[in-house]
């Protein structure tokens, strides 16, 4: 059982979601009420994460995050390392990849919101900060959970990318699915198997809890 | 659901934190050849014990690695299985000097137990199988980027064999997929590195036969130090050359440098 790349995992994972929560809010909600030419390109722009293949991804990212790409070198000359091969640049890669896995639950679950709610809340004299937190997110908040639990196990589970811009370096860039790949490399199949079985738990419990607590906000 | 919110909050700080955390060990990561992935293991442990500083292994085919130090990759030590990658990054300015030949390797047909095929390494008995169509897949690394993946295919040219199996080849990203190709029973066999089937994990799993070193160029196996390399990958560095590192490649089927 290698726990630091669980740790890894779980680090990046909640990165992750930790800065794509605020992203996945206000890009979802603008796309939820705004009507504007080219929104359909801006949607598909958005999912292309979803059909594209990790490699093609991971190939693009390491061409583009490179040290030999200007914004590899612009990162390289503020920050005196590179991004590729880094945690940094595992965090900025798999923000990219989740964009759809954020977005769309929110973006659904803002549309759902009538709008007569958010009349009736602007004729109260809210603002609209206020609005956003008094009356949009709670009435969101399933969507909103919906976009945590799929973004951090998809997270937990990306392998294609990692290893692509990752390079599999222990306590670096080697998260859990790179892990098992390379225990079953070394032909130990005992820990590929216990974390295989770990990451299936995991999964499990975090979707199925989503699912529990959107269901009951349904009935309740 | 405040209170499940903000403890979700608080869970995710604690999780992330320790990606902050993380540069603190310094533990250099070392970039080794699949063919390694048990002797340099053992060894590691050893250089452990001895000097009290632990390594971090990264194992992989040369040249993915290879492209991966010209990218950038941390990597403080690099041991390919092709002494030609170790000279490229040399003139590329990337390593501190040309690095030192440490092992040569020698490959060997592998087959999984209830192989049709005989574990005979001068192919005499795969050239009759693949005659007699019970060859299905038959694994080798890949050519392109792994170094015993180009041994095995010279050995099978040079036992005019290639042509024939060429579209009956399961391709390893490295030669440890390769020998887990080979052995998982899904294949007639494979061809691997000697290092990787005289490892007790492999003992049990197939049968093997040592190939004429001459059918293919010598796996001359060459390591070198990044520029990136700090004290304990030194230490590392020459740790691998000493006797008792010595012992641990002759125990692999490793020719040493200097010997026969």
């Amino acid at each position: 059982m290698d726990w630091e790349a669980l740790r890894l995992s779980l680090a990046l994972g909640a990165w992750t979601v930790g800065i794509l929560m605020p992203i996945g809010i206000f890009v979802g909600r603008w796309l939820a009420w705004s009507h504007f030419r080219g929104k359909g390109l801006v949607e598909a722009l958005l999912a292309l994460p979803l059909v594209l293949p990790p490699t093609v991804l991971g190939y693009y990212l390491l061409v583009s995050m490179g040290t030999r790409s200007p914004f590899g070198q612009a990162f390289e000359a503020a920050f005196g390392h590179g991004l590729v091969f880094t945690f940094e640049g595992l965090v900025l890669a798999s923000i990219l990849v989740n964009l759809p896995f954020a977005i769309q639950p929110m973006q659904r679950a803002f549309e759902a919101i009538p709008v007569e709610v958010r009349e009736a809340g602007a004729c109260s004299g809210l603002s609209s900060w206020r609005m956003l937190i008094r009356i949009e997110l709670p009435l969101a908040w399933s969507g909103i959970l919906t976009a945590i639990v799929l973004s951090f196990t998809h997270t937990l589970g990306e392998f294609g990318v990692v290893l692509m811009v990752g390079g599999s370096i222990p306590g670096e860039t080697k998260t859990i699915a790179i892990a098992i790949y390379d225990r079953v490399q070394a032909f130990d199949t005992e820990s590929a198997g216990m974390m295989a079985a770990l990451l299936l738990a995991l999964s499990f419990v975090t979707i199925g809890t989503s699912y529990a607590l959107s269901n009951r906000k349904r009935q309740g | 659901m405040k209170r499940f919110l903000s403890s979700l909050a608080a869970l995710f700080l604690v999780l992330a934190l320790p990606g902050l955390a993380r540069a603190q060990e310094n533990a250099p990561v070392i970039a080794a050849a699949s063919d390694l992935q048990f002797a340099l293991s053992e060894l590691a442990e050893q250089f452990t014990k001895e000097t009290g500083k632990t390594v971090k292994l990264s194992f992989g085919s040369s040249g993915n690695f290879f492209n991966q130090i010209k990218e950038g990759a941390p990597f403080e030590m690099y041991l390919s299985a092709d002494e030609s990658y170790v000279f490229d990054l040399t003139k590329e300015g990337l390593t501190q000097g040309e690095g030192a030949l440490y092992a040569v390797g020698r490959i060997v047909l592998i087959v999984p137990p209830g192989s049709t095929l005989k574990a005979d390494g001068s192919l005499k008995d795969l050239a009759s199988a693949l005659k007699a169509g019970t060859i299905k897949k038959f694994a080798i690394a890949n050519p392109e980027h792994a170094p015993y993946g180009r041994a095995a295919r010279a050995a099978l040219k040079t036992a005019g064999l290639w042509d024939m199996l060429e579209d009956k080849l399961v391709l390893g990203e490295n030669v440890s997929q390769a020998a887990q190709f080979a052995t998982s029973g899904s294949t007639q066999g494979g061809i691997i590195a000697y290092s990787l089937a005289l490892s007790p994990k492999l003992l049990a799993l197939g049968k093997f036969d040592l190939i004429p070193a001459e059918w293919h160029d010598p796996l001359r196996q060459r390591m070198a130090l990044t520029k990136k390399a700090g004290e304990t990958a030194k230490m590392f560095y020459a740790y691998v050359q000493s006797p008792a590192a010595r012992a641990v490649f002759k125990k692999y089927g490793f020719v040493l440098p200097g010997e026969k």
